[in-house]
């Protein structure tokens, strides 16, 4: 492997790791408060892209500038709404029965993704960034000299929600309410919190960031139905490798299987997908609460 | 647990008759309904069964079951004569066939000891993300496993000179089968290593203080389904002819997970009239709804079952049956007391 094969490779690592982060911070904040397994977390993904087609393609055919920014609030909107409605109706009221709670968002994700192929049909999409993104920029060191603009843009994303939650998390009211919840939900609400409250709010964060990278991962790459599994399953080994919580965690999680991916499909293009399991299965071995993540009692 | 002698024989009786209808069933029904609705149901049903045997007596919901039957059925795949493509093993079915099971047991209790490794709720994660994994691995794997087109005419060995996919035989082998793997569930269930495995269901710490070692007994519960969702494995090979990667598709995984909630997880017999369910609905949801929208209606009677009745329809009607003798009305909290929702819920400690 020459260094600008290297380069290129790790780049590509990092921008994947970029919207797996996104899409898994999700999870793991809902995980963290609600101890909620959301397997419908790949749909909210899902849900994001396509309400963003259900916008975009109707402005961008009218060359409309700004379809893609309205796709991505209808994207991130559209995502929430669902995530909301979920815990609303649903999940709310059958808090502490986790595995109830599971089984409940299976059955969302078959309907909603039967549904979203009734609607949108089988073809696989992609939206086109704004002209300000679009093409490439010249990157030393990797191959060609030169390197997509949206990808790295995808990077801070990531990296703005990052820090944007770490901020809430940690400087904010609301952040303390939800880190007081990781640890002891029963205390919390004893405390005169409205949990059940803040519960809906992360959520509609949570979903919103899925929604988010729907968009944003439907414009780097096309995006078709079976993403609502790929992103789903993704979430789950960054969780399991970084730390259930753990924001942290979840970007140390994101880095290694997007690194552990792209190396993989590059060294071995066959199974590259294997990879990602056995760095599940090493962490799982050597550590079980993930890498970063709490001890389990 | 405390079923009294009466109860026994009651349900020993009710065993029987329903037996008895089973095996004049293919002498009344048409062929259809033999072959494709109860065979079908019974093939996929073992493979429920496995699930329902480590969900209700170990509280380990695992979506690798269909991993471990896709390894016996990919075992004789590449290994008995006349599949295509050709494999240059040429193992006979009777030496195939225990092989294939033995992988799957090997391999049940390999996801086990994966699983075991983290807490309840995690390893629904964690099967299925193996389960998932395992289905990339068969579709990139062209060199044995012939990749996405998977491997066709594999077709069963004859029983006393009668190939096995004759309807009747099928069914009879089927329903043997079924029923043998049944009444081990229950025997192991009511054995010593049964009992252990819901002491620590219910409280892994009280039994791990007695000196019973947690992690062994539920790799052990792994390969005990391991072994009864590889044969499962190998009659679902044989039923479609072949494998291929869709046989263990995430679709496939959620649709085990959904006959055995549908059925309940309550009671082993609950896997097989969740498939039965399923099979049927799978058969007629174009009659019923739409053609093409199979998923929402399954999804729809899956959420309804989840929502209404977490124990499933061997729960309704245990329900219905103790409403009907008046033995009791079901109480508010009977659900969250149900154990195979408790199972996975941290202890209040």
């Amino acid at each position: 492997m020459t260094l600008e094969m290297f380069a290129t490779v790790a780049l590509n690592g990092l921008t994947v790791a970029a919207l797996y982060f996104i899409v898994a911070i999700g999870f793991s904040l809902i995980f963290g408060l609600m101890r909620t397994v959301n397997m419908a977390h790949g749909t909210l993904f899902l849900v994001g892209a396509y309400a963003g087609v259900a916008v975009f393609y109707p402005l961008y055919d009218q060359g409309f500038s700004y379809a893609w920014i309205v796709a991505l609030a209808a994207g991130i909107a559209g995502a929430a709404v669902f995530g909301v409605l979920l815990q609303v109706t649903l999940l709310g009221w059958m808090q502490g029965q986790e595995l109830r709670q599971t089984l409940v968002t299976i059955g969302i994700s078959i309907i909603a993704a039967d549904q979203l192929l009734a609607i949108f049909g089988g073809n696989s999409q992609q939206f086109f960034p704004p002209d300000a993104l679009f093409g490439s920029v010249s990157v030393p060191l990797v191959q060609t000299g030169h390197y997509s603009t949206f990808r790295l843009f995808q990077i801070a994303v990531a990296a703005a929600v990052g820090v944007g939650l770490w901020l809430i998390l940690h400087k904010t009211k609301l952040g303390i309410i939800v880190r007081a919840g990781v640890d002891d939900r029963a205390m919390l609400s004893a405390c005169g919190v409205n949990v059940a409250l803040v519960s809906v709010l992360v959520f509609a964060i949570g979903a919103a960031l899925a929604g988010l990278a729907g968009v944003v991962g439907g414009t780097a790459q096309p995006f078709g139905q079976e993403k609502d599994v790929q992103f789903l399953l993704t979430s789950l080994v960054v969780v399991i490798v970084g730390g259930m919580g753990s924001l942290p965690g979840t970007a140390l999680g994101a880095l290694l299987v997007g690194m552990a991916e792209q190396f993989g499909q590059s060294l071995f293009p066959t199974y590259s997908v294997m990879f990602t399991l056995l760095l599940m299965v090493i962490v799982l071995a050597i550590r079980p609460q993930g890498l970063l993540g709490k001890r389990l009692t | 647990m405390s079923t009294g002698n009466a109860l026994r024989s009651s349900s020993a009786l009710v065993t029987v008759s329903v037996l008895a209808v089973l095996v004049a069933l293919p002498f009344v029904l048409t062929e259809f309904w033999t072959t494709n609705i109860l065979v079908r149901a019974m093939v996929y049903g073992i493979v429920a069964l496995s699930l329902t045997f480590l969900a209700y007596y170990g509280g380990l919901l695992s979506l690798a079951q269909m991993v471990v039957a896709g390894v016996a059925g990919y075992t004789i795949a590449v290994s008995v004569p006349g599949a295509i493509p050709e494999n240059s093993l040429q193992i006979p079915y009777s030496l195939a066939i225990p092989l294939a099971v033995v992988l799957a047991t090997v391999s049940g209790l390999l996801i086990g000891a994966i699983a075991v490794r983290t807490r309840e709720i995690y390893l629904l994660m964690i099967t299925l993300a193996i389960a998932v994994s395992f289905y990339f691995f068969v579709q990139a794997n062209v060199e044995y496993l012939n990749g996405y087109e998977g491997i066709r005419n594999v077709l069963g060995p004859d029983i006393f000179g009668v190939p096995l996919r004759t309807p009747y035989v099928f069914y009879f082998v089927a329903l043997a089968t079924s029923f043998a793997l049944y009444a081990l569930v229950l025997y192991v269930s009511g054995s010593q290593f049964g009992l252990v495995l819901q002491g620590i269901r219910d409280n892994p710490r009280r039994l791990s203080a007695l000196g019973y070692n947690v992690a062994h007994h539920r790799i052990a519960a792994f390969g005990v389904a391991g072994f009864i969702a590889g044969i499962g494995g190998v009659l679902i090979t044989i039923y479609n002819i072949g494998i291929s990667p869709g046989t263990v598709s995430t679709h496939s995984t959620i649709s085990i997970l959904i006959m055995s909630v549908i059925g309940g997880l309550g009671h082993p017999i609950g896997a097989f009239i969740g498939a039965v369910i399923f099979t049927i609905i799978d058969t007629f949801a174009a009659d019923l709804y739409d053609r093409d929208r199979f998923n929402t209606l399954i999804g729809v009677v899956f959420l309804a079952i989840v929502v209404a009745s977490p124990d499933g329809v061997t729960g309704l009607a245990k329900r219905a049956g103790d409403l009907l003798r008046g033995l009791r009305l079901i109480a508010p909290g009977a659900v969250a007391a149900d154990p195979t929702l408790q199972a996975n819920v941290p202890s209040k400690d």
